[in-house]
């Protein structure tokens, strides 16, 4: 059986099963997107799923700009979504 | 160890995938004391991306979707046993972001794939470096493609390997080559609805490759199985066909589809059949290698028969610059098991310098392994040409480099009211290819838009000029300044 953690998303906690990914976890909260871009302000997510895009940067624990598919869960890990993007 | 310490190893090989492993195990099995520098936190790369064994469902295998798998487990298997006794030094989420050369010696300087990977080296000094950076999603824009809910057609085969669900999501699956098909079996397996897979080029263009073909037994028996996944879920397969358009604004709502012509030219797609209603898009147009830290250490590179720029290696896997070996998709996409074949080639060569190699018959069984592999990589690369004109179907203001939200227009105004006549200049005039992900998704395609305003094709220059990176990816101030500390290479 899968163990669970449960990570914090924008103050609200989202159950996640251990050694997914961030990305993982926030689309099976069925967001697609959590940022929008510097210029034209349009909402991105997950595109490459590899780490190569860095389309689906989030704020985890206070450390900006990380890619939210290469990052595993961690129990009370903080994501925030609304933090600058760059 | 502090993070900004140096590690003296005999090998360094960089990457963590088919070749990688492959390589890194040769290497030690022939007494040569390895450095595995690998951005991800499991072995596997891409190709044997799989679950941490405690997010596994009930029911749920290590091994669900994977292909030779048995061949990964070997390798896992005795990597672990060198690992142990400390002649291979794993170091997992440590990315690469360049290599300097010195006259015996090469430096690889190291930084933290995510903030809370601890780094148990700033940099790797060794005589010899085997990169094996493997490749990834090539991508053509097309109008919409940024709306959330598209992604690239490996980046929903990593999504569903890293156990993520997409139960009650209808997509779509477009682009060329036979990486569609595992696409949209992953997809299945997930719990999506596949409602269609849409193959830009004609069936017959499989044909032209058979004999190749028939001597790849494992290569039919892999196209059968996913044959049958469509089979059994109805999944139609719609040849000559391309998705054109995206609709939708914070979310996917459906596709326009389009007949490709036999001249590469499209066509709207008529009536029922020219639309679909989805939630996610898969694109995939091949791949493209990652060819960042070849190009900044100064490896002579050509652009393949697909079209991508690879490095140029001579039988032994050497490049043209002293101590830098290179293996898998970096020197021509051909798949996984070419890549194990090529990584244990290039570490025999390194080894045989210092100690014992694989031997001259198991040498000649691989090369013999390769060529056959190639001549089936080319062959599928033959049938899995881009379609001509692609570049007719963008609209001015569709996004070509997501990063820095660059149009196609605003590449053509470069090229035509700024006279830039190659990649590079209009990079500099666009920032095409100069944001966070430097080009690596945009490259290729910004290559093709600027070639197609001069009526021509895109050459390996103008690739190489979008695969240049000063840093061959992102790297905190703090390891920056950090990496001060050590000395170069002698």
């Amino acid at each position: 059986m899968s163990a669970e953690v449960v990570i914090v998303v924008d103050g609200a906690p989202v159950i996640a099963r251990a050694g997914t990914s961030v990305a993982v976890a926030l689309t099976e909260t069925g967001r697609l997107a959590w940022r929008t871009t510097r210029f034209g302000g349009a909402p991105r997510g997950l595109f490459c799923g590899i780490g190569v895009c860095y389309d689906c940067l989030v704020e985890i624990d206070g450390a900006p700009a990380q890619r939210a598919c290469i990052v595993p869960v961690a129990d009370g890990m903080k994501v925030n979504t609304r933090a600058g993007h760059e | 160890m502090p993070a900004t310490s140096e590690l003296r190893v005999e090998v360094t090989v960089v990457g963590g995938g088919p070749a990688g492993l492959s390589s890194a195990l040769t290497a030690a099995h022939a007494g040569l004391r390895v450095a595995l520098v690998d951005a991800g936190s499991r072995l596997g790369g891409q190709f044997w991306r799989h679950p941490d064994p405690q997010s596994l469902a009930p029911g749920q295998a290590e091994s669900d979707g994977q292909h030779s798998w048995r061949v990964f487990e070997r390798m896992r298997a005795q990597l672990r046993g060198f690992i142990a006794t400390g002649r291979v030094l794993h170091l997992a989420g440590h990315t690469a972001w360049s290599i300097e050369r010195g006259e015996s010696a090469s430096v690889v300087r190291l930084t933290r794939s995510w903030d809370a990977v601890q780094l148990i080296a700033g940099s790797v000094r060794s005589e010899h470096v085997i990169l094996c950076p493997g490749g990834y999603d090539r991508q053509l824009p097309v109008p919409g493609w940024t709306v959330p809910g598209v992604m690239a057609a490996g980046g929903v085969q990593a999504l569903v390997k890293n156990g993520g669900r997409l139960d009650g999501r209808r997509a779509v699956v477009t682009g060329t080559g036979p990486f569609l098909l595992p696409v949209a079996a992953a997809l299945t397996r997930a719990g999506a609805t596949v409602v269609a897979v849409c193959e830009a080029n004609p069936p017959s263009a499989w044909l032209t490759g058979t004999g190749s073909v028939l001597r790849m037994p494992s290569k039919i028996a892999e196209a059968l199985e996913f044959g049958l996944v469509l089979g059994r879920h109805r999944i139609p397969y719609r040849t000559r066909t391309a998705v054109t358009r995206i609709h939708g604004t914070d979310h996917v709502e459906g596709v326009t589809l389009s007949r490709v012509r036999a001249d590469g030219g499209i066509v709207p797609s008529a009536g029922a059949r020219s639309h679909l209603e989805v939630d996610l898009v898969a694109l995939g147009w091949g791949f493209t290698p990652d060819l960042g830290l070849a190009v900044a250490a100064g490896a002579e590179v050509r652009r393949d028969v697909d079209g991508s720029l690879v490095a140029v290696v001579d039988d032994d896997y050497r490049s043209s610059v002293a101590g830098l070996s290179i293996a898998g998709e970096a020197t021509g996409v051909g798949g996984a098991m070419m890549a194990v074949h090529e990584g244990e080639l290039a570490a025999s060569a390194v080894a045989s310098e210092t100690g014992v190699g694989v031997g001259p018959a198991r040498a000649a069984r691989l090369r013999r392994a390769i060529a056959r592999e190639r001549a089936f990589a080319r062959a599928m690369h033959g049938a899995s040409a881009l379609p001509a004109g692609w570049t007719a179907w963008l609209d001015p203001d569709t996004v070509v480099c997501r990063c820095e939200e660059v149009s196609a227009g605003d590449i053509r105004n470069a090229c035509g009211d700024l006279g830039a006549d190659d990649a590079r200049t209009v990079k500099a005039l666009t920032r095409a290819g100069m944001g966070w992900c430097q080009g690596r998704v945009c490259g290729f395609a910004t290559c093709e838009v600027t070639a197609s305003c001069a009526a021509r094709s895109s050459t390996a220059d103008d690739l190489r000029a979008m695969s240049k990176r000063v840093l061959a990816s992102p790297v905190r101030l703090g390891d920056l300044a950090a990496s001060d500390d050590t000395q170069g290479p002698r």
